[in-house]
């Protein structure tokens, strides 16, 4: 490879990558090597998307693709970046599987980790502006802050009871106190756990035979209190029972325990030959911070630092002046992973809570083969 | 008259640089400033003016004075009676209050409102000041509480007498109106209801046309409040000659000139022109008079009384007069009728013809000079205002006939019980009643011009805010859609800047259904007499102080007020220019147009001219300073202190034709007199919502003229207080990301009608063909085009003869149950349905019960029996599965008395497959997919599309529009701040420009090109190519699957052919038509032929008789199938066919044709 003025990082890899073939195995040759490892992001086209995850693809070259433990367990990295409390967010890199692996992952996260969200809404009065169907779905949307797998799933025909349902209570009228109305904004706090099940069982069918104060020693409520959910004015009230039930994201998104769930793929950028001089000087000027000048030539920072001048990297690649130099790739076996929980449940825990479903997953297929 | 050099117009310049050097003598040395911020005139012309000024304008106008002069036009003013000639009736003085209704013997102020909800009709009494005679004495009846009502007028809202007038947002809301409705409609019987503007070619103009036999013609639509009539002057074998209704044949106009009093031949041609030319063209004409020998007055008169149309309708009085009379009458009273004729003193009228004949001959000589019917300064808009006037005067006359013919019915007795008081027969209903109909049926029906025009006004749509809005704009033409012609529906360049170039519909009334641009108004009638007189004083020589020959002199030009020959000046320009001067001065109205054309000067104050305002310049320099926007930003000036102080007027299309006119101001130039305040404002207020309609091909743009009146989204701030028939809500409406000062101006950022909607341009799944777009089922989860879909039904308490009437009552409730049972189970104590309740099909809202008997007479009406009721309830019929909740009831009582309900029926929906959804650029496209999220592609920064549109919509649409929408609403969500599309906007800055909008994604860490990096989100692999991704506004629009999805297998069928029913409301059935019957017949597919269109349809069991071939009938004594003739059923044999071809049998039978029928063994 020619890219020797690569970042430290990157440096770190390929001296990895180029010190093992060369005495265990015969490697493939450059163009072919990229071709297997990194997308090249070009002008116009991403080169080289497709996973080269088939055993026999570089047979004739005498070396063998296939997937091994060992070559899993020496190139396999999780690195966690960023662990946002606040905003229940997490960054981790996630290297050395392959892609399929990691949408499996995403996929898994976005809809099938369980978590609870209100489903049934009985309405004893609704004088507010808001139609009930209207407030129902916005009431659906609010994520609540309980642990689904302290709860059963109620499917069809099953009776409402304390281990499958969680009720809510919304009441709250807005009048006039003096010139002051109060309760015109209805926010996701007066939603109030019921643990004693719901008050009106004749109507809702939900009887509990304990309180749900045992399951949840410290009680559930919404994970934020300021989502608005209607508007009132004096001499309208809004009195309702929110009865939440256990689900997935594939049923419908409120059951959905993230914002979204996504990845990227690691970027490099490349200088493809040596720049020196004034043509060293104007790189570094039109990408500054990621291209430095050291003794005269340019060389490349953490592209990390510097996400948003990965695109101008990749106009100035197709820029006649600048494409022999300067290239931007991805690397397909590591992925940049980001999960944004809505709250429900700490990122870590829902990553661990996918990684559970898949290796389930897993184990169901292996069953059937 | 161009050689003399305009002196005025030099003097005007030297005045005002001497003014400026006086002022600020650097002012000469300093560059022109760029005007900076221009726009800000709009907010404040729009302020003043609202969108709907014309409409509002012309109804004040004809309620302040319109009515006024029609109650005292001749005709009008008195009744007399001719048994009675000491009595009459005279008209003092007319008044239109404010709106009322009366009930229970009290007058009560309404709102528009409580018209809506209780099927009122907002109006206001009119009442009129008399002096009459009773008897011997004069009474006279005037002033409040005293005058006497005629009848009731409606009142468009937001008129002057309108309680919405100038009122208050907080105030609006209080009457349960919108702040943002624009009023200009009616109310009636609680309908909304408009009266469209109306396209007519100008009265009173001449105009040079080329008939169909290519004959050159000259014609002027007279018309005057009594009569209107067309005249018109063709050129045929070289003769001149008139051609009138009044007339059996065409008459030589020479000997009209002569009936008329100009009886030689000199005259004639001296009135016409002094050139050679003129004399030698009309020497054939001359000659064909001279044939007919008619030298004198007395001789044309006679000739011409020959020619007159026997017996012409309309014409007054019984045939007391000689023909000559007859024939000075019609030339006095018909023929060119605006032109007054007072004591047959035929000079106007002369020099009119003249101008005619001068005007024909021209345009023989030099075709350039035909005119263009289609040019819009012949047009005139008849608004609400004038089209009610011709109604209410009709009404009034009829009134008074009706008043006269009691009078004279009372009088006519000799010996009364009581005196015989006038004032005490006056009907209102006649006016009421009149005007109440017209307006509601749209029937505008006017006796004395034996005018019946259909399809007047229309309910107003309330299908989205902007429908409502583009209704108030809509012009409709007289022109006959079924015309093959391109001419008046094609684009005139002089309806630049007066009608919106994209807003038509498509189709047959394509172009000529028309919409007002933004800054358009319409004038209405002005005051003619002052500006006759100040004519006259700026030196106009009035026609009969000047001789024939000095008419058409050379450098002089004849001046003509609203079509009429006011006389001649002798420095046309300067005389031009003086009365503009005048007009900016505000000294004159502001509306009065003058320019100058060929040899003539044309001043014009009537109404119905469209006209736009328009920056003055003076050597290209706009009037306008930096200074007076400042005044504007800053509230002090308000747009008419523009119009004030000269720096704004108002150009009608003939003025702007004598105009140069920059479009921006680096267009000026030092012949530049105006510039434009904005360009967009070429564009209605529906076109106004497109953002970068200039970079899309046009059609697009009018398509989406079309469908953003079907947007779903808030139709008004009130709108749940309304009781529409059908209402269309959408759940989230949101503002557009990429807006435009119009959508700013009009009010659509409050009441917006789509979604900002995360669009990936990409193929996905094959289920995006055709314009399909396939959509997130996230999204739909979290919102996404849901829509509220709410429906009245409703029903009144019936009174019938016999006094006795329907009555709700409370459903019978079974011992020990809380509630009633069955499909009784949602009524509450008042026998209607609670609001909130969940309704299925069948059950009833309203427990309404109506009185057996109706017609004999009950000694009790109002306390009948149980028993004497039967239930007709009201049961809903809705479709099940549907989760349809009652969402308002409302009992209310109108103006008659008679008791309403009324029930919205609320269903909300979630988008589904086939529902229908548009962006803003005529790029519709219905829904083909639903993917779950995991599914989608995604983005580097976690981004993932809500719908994805196929990229083929683009290269045969060019709307590149939209893509700079979606990079341009891409820019804005990361930036935080709303990006602009305003039309043409580009170089004033009202529009952002694509290069800034890539530097603000380029900033963000975007692409330059709005492409993003992808990743399936099937495979997980990034996607090879980039994809063009960003917001764009996507609007939800009325055509959903749920209200047009059909299906049957078996169901009803008509009675008459037993074949099945039409229509889905109906629950019909699909036809097989017969192109689809010939499809199978050429396929040979005999069995499926007769099976779709027998066995499936009407089959039927016939007894036909071998011998005779008459389809028998069953005898029920012999048990079998008879031959009609035979009397047997020995020669009876069965056989299946059509229901509907034994009906046609049988009726050939009662039509005396006797069908047989053949029978073979096959």
């Amino acid at each position: 490879m020619t890219d020797e003025s690569a970042g430290k990082r990157r440096k770190k890899q390929d001296g990895k990558a180029t010190a093992q073939p060369a005495r265990e195995e015969p490697s493939l040759p450059p163009h072919l090597e990229l071709q297997r490892t990194h997308v090249v992001a070009g002008a116009d086209i991403n080169a080289n998307t497709m996973s080269a995850d088939a055993a026999n693809m570089f047979m004739a070259l005498g070396i063998d693709n296939s997937w091994s433990y060992e070559k899993f367990l020496k190139g396999f990295q999780l690195r966690i970046n960023k662990m946002d409390k606040e905003n229940a967010t997490l960054e981790f890199d996630i290297i050395g599987i392959d892609a399929s692996i990691a949408n499996a992952l995403r996929r898994i996260l976005i809809s099938e980790v369980p978590t609870m969200a209100i489903e049934h809404v009985f309405f004893v009065n609704n004088t507010s502006i808001i139609a009930d169907e209207m407030l129902a779905h916005r009431l659906g949307l609010v994520p609540l802050q309980v642990d689904p797998n302290l709860f059963e799933w109620k499917q069809g025909e099953d009776v409402a009871s304390e281990r499958n349902t969680i009720v809510m209570g919304l009441n709250i009228a807005c009048r006039r106190e003096g010139t002051k109305m109060i309760n015109t904004d209805v926010l996701s706090s007066e939603l109030k756990w019921l643990p004693e099940g719901s008050e009106l069982p004749d109507e809702t069918l939900c009887r509990f035979v304990s309180s749900q104060a045992e399951i949840l020693p410290n009680g559930m409520a919404p994970t934020v209190d300021n989502i608005l959910l209607a508007r009132l004015r004096p001499g309208q009230c809004i009195h309702l029972e929110a009865h939440c039930i256990k689900g997935q994201g594939r049923e419908h998104a409120k059951w959905s325990p993230v914002a979204t769930a996504w990845y990227r793929l690691n970027p490099e950028v490349v200088l493809l030959q040596e720049v020196g001089g004034d043509a060293a000087e104007d790189l570094a000027a039109e990408l500054p911070g990621l291209i430095v000048v050291q003794d005269g030539k340019a060389c490349v920072t953490d592209p990390r630092a510097h996400d948003i001048l990965l695109e101008k990297v990749r106009r100035l690649s197709s820029e006649e002046r600048w494409a022999p130099y300067i290239q931007l790739r991805k690397r397909k076996d590591h992925f940049i992973f980001t999960v944004e929980s809505t709250g429900i449940l700490p990122p870590e825990v829902l990553l661990q809570r996918a990684l559970d479903i898949m290796i389930h997953k897993c184990q169901e297929l292996l069953k059937d083969v | 008259m161009g050689a003399e050099p305009p002196a005025e117009d030099q003097d005007t310049k030297m005045e005002d640089a001497a003014k400026m050097l006086a002022s600020d003598p650097s002012k000469l040395t300093q560059p022109i400033k760029e005007l900076k911020d221009k726009y800000e005139l709009l907010p404040a012309f729009l302020q003043v003016r609202g969108l709907v000024k014309q409409h509002i304008d012309s109804f004040n106008y004809f309620i302040t004075k319109e009515i006024k002069k029609i109650l005292h036009a001749k005709g009008n003013e008195q009744i007399t009676c001719d048994v009675d000639p000491s009595f009459y009736l005279r008209y003092l003085d007319i008044h239109v209050g404010t709106p009322c209704v009366e009930e229970d013997f009290q007058e009560k102020k309404i709102t528009p409102q409580q018209c809506r909800l209780r099927d009122m009709t907002y109006a206001a009494p009119i009442h009129v000041d008399i002096e009459y005679t009773r008897g011997k004495e004069i009474l006279q009846k005037k002033g409040e509480g005293k005058a006497v009502l005629i009848g009731r007028m409606p009142i468009m809202l937001r008129c002057d007498r309108c309680v919405l007038k100038g009122q208050s947002e907080a105030r609006l809301a209080k009457l349960g109106e919108c702040p943002l409705d624009p009023g200009g409609y009616f109310v009636v019987k609680g309908t909304e209801k408009v009266i469209l503007i109306n396209e007519q070619l100008s009265k009173n103009r001449i105009i040079i046309d080329k008939d169909s036999k290519d004959q050159f013609a000259a014609s002027v639509t007279s018309s005057t409040t009594e009569r209107k009539s067309k005249t018109n002057l063709v050129m045929k074998k070289g003769c001149l000659s008139l051609r009138h209704n009044a007339f059996a044949d065409d008459v030589n106009i020479v000997a009209v000139m002569k009936a008329m009093g100009i009886e030689s031949d000199q005259e004639i041609i001296q009135l016409v022109g002094q050139d050679q030319t003129y004399a030698s063209l009309l020497t054939p004409t001359l000659e064909e008079c001279r044939n007919l020998q008619l030298y004198t007055q007395q001789h044309a008169l006679d000739w011409l009384g020959s020619k007159v149309k026997s017996n012409p309708r309309g014409f007054e009085g019984p045939r007391k007069q000689s023909k000559a009379d007859e024939a000075r009458n019609i030339l006095a009273n018909v023929i060119v009728c605006h032109v007054e004729v007072d004591r047959y003193n035929f000079t106007q009228k002369v020099v009119f013809i003249a101008v005619m004949m001068r005007r024909l001959l021209n345009a023989v000589m030099d075709e350039s000079l035909i005119d263009d019917r289609d040019y819009y300064g012949n047009k005139r808009l008849e608004l609400a205002g004038g089209q009610l006037s011709l109604l209410f005067e009709d009404l009034f006359k009829r009134l008074n006939t009706d008043l006269k013919r009691q009078a004279e019915k009372q009088l006519v007795k000799a010996n009364r019980v009581a005196q015989f008081d006038i004032s005490k027969c006056i009907r209102t209903d006649t006016i009421t009643y009149g005007m109440e109909h017209a307006i509601n049926t749209g029937q505008w029906k006017i006796n004395r011009f034996r005018m019946d025009k259909k399809g007047a006004t229309q309910v107003l749509s309330r299908l989205s805010f902007i429908a409502a809005m583009g209704m108030m704009t809509k012009i409709t033409s007289q022109f006959e859609k079924t015309r093959k012609v391109s001419g008046p529906r094609a684009l005139q360049p002089s309806q630049w800047g007066m009608l919106c170039p994209a807003d038509t519909p498509e189709g047959e009334s394509c172009g000529l259904m028309k919409n007002l641009a933004l800054m358009t108004h319409v004038t209405t009638d002005e005051e003619e007499g002052p500006l006759a007189r100040l004519s006259f004083m700026l030196g106009v020589e009035p026609i009969s102080s000047v001789n024939g020959a000095e008419l058409h002199a050379e450098g002089t030009a004849l001046v003509f007020l609203n079509g009429l020959v006011l006389g001649v000046h002798r420095r046309p320009l300067a005389f031009v220019s003086a009365v503009r001067r005048l007009r900016r001065a505000a000294m004159i109205g502001e509306f009065v147009s003058i320019h100058a054309q060929q040899e003539s000067v044309n001043i014009a104050t009537d109404g119905g001219r469209v006209c736009r305002p328009l920056i003055i310049c003076d050597n290209g320099v706009p009037r306008v300073s930096n200074e007076h926007l400042a005044k504007v930003k800053s509230k002090e000036w308000r747009f008419v202190d523009f119009l004030r102080a000269g720096l704004i007027e108002w150009l009608d299309v003939n003025e702007e034709n004598n105009s140069l006119i920059a479009l921006y101001q680096t267009h000026t130039r030092p012949e530049t007199t105006h510039l434009e305040i904005e360009p967009f404002t070429v564009l209605g207020v529906i076109a106004g919502l497109i953002p970068y309609p200039h970079h899309n091909q046009s059609p697009r743009n009018t398509y989406q003229c079309a469908m953003g009146k079907q947007a779903m989204g808030n139709i008004a701030f009130n709108q749940l207080a309304r009781m529409d028939t059908l209402l269309y809500l959408l759940s989230y409406p949101q503002r557009p990301l990429l807006t435009t000062k119009t959508i700013e101006l009009v009010g659509y950022d409050r009441l917006g009608a789509g979604q900002n909607a995360t669009v990936a341009v990409m193929s996905y799944s094959g289920y995006d063909i055709e314009d399909a777009i396939v959509m997130n089922k996230a999204s739909l989860d979290r919102g996404f085009g849901r829509c509220v879909v709410m429906r009245k039904y409703g029903t009144s308490i019936k009174k019938y003869a016999n006094r006795t009437e329907d009555r709700v009552v409370r459903p019978s409730i079974a011992p020990g149950e809380k509630r009633p049972a069955g499909r009784m189970k949602l009524l509450g104590q008042d026998g209607m349905c609670s609001v909130g309740e969940v309704i299925q099909p069948g059950e009833v809202y309203i427990n309404k019960q109506s009185p057996i008997n109706t017609r004999d007479m009950v000694s009790n009406p109002h306390s009948l029996p149980d028993n004497a009721f039967k239930p007709t309830p009201m049961s809903w019929k809705g479709v099940a599965g549907q989760s349809c909740v009652v969402d308002r009831v409302l009992l209310t009582e109108n103006d008659e008395g008679h008791r309403i309900f009324k029930v919205m029926v609320r269903h909300t929906r979630r988008p589904e497959l086939g529902d229908k959804f548009s962006s803003r650029h005529g790029q519709k496209g219905v829904m083909g997919h639903i993917v779950p999220q995991d599914d989608m592609p995604f983005s580097e920064k976690g981004i993932c599309p809500d719908l994805i549109m196929n990229p083929h919509g683009f290269p045969s649409r060019m709307t590149v529009g939209k893509m700079i929408e979606l990079i341009g609403s891409k820019a804005a969500a990361l930036s935080g701040k709303f990006h602009y599309g305003v039309a043409f906007g580009e170089p004033e800055g009202l529009a952002d420009k694509v290069e800034d909008i890539s530097a603000t994604l380029v900033r963000h860490g975007f692409s330059y090109s709005g492409k993003d990096f992808i990743t399936s989100g099937i495979s997980g692999e990034p996607l090879e190519a980039y994809i063009f991704m960003g917001p764009v506004y996507y609007q939800k629009l009325k055509h959903m699957v749920l209200d047009k999805m059909h299906a049957r297998a078996r169901g009803p069928r008509v009675t008459l052919t037993r074949q099945p029913t039409e229509g889905r409301s109906r629950d019909g059935g699909l036809r097989l038509g017969e192109m689809e019957r010939d499809c199978l017949i050429g396929y040979g597919a005999s069995m499926l032929l007769l099976e779709r269109l027998m066995i499936s349809s009407d089959q039927f069991l016939v007894h036909v008789c071998k011998h005779c071939g008459l389809l028998g009938y069953l005898d029920a004594n012999l048990g079998c199938a008879v031959c009609p003739s035979l009397k047997t059923g020995d020669q009876m044999t069965a056989m299946k066919l059509p229901y509907a071809c034994k009906l046609l049998f049988q009726e050939l039978q009662s039509m005396n044709i006797i069908p047989r029928l053949s029978l073979a063994d096959m």
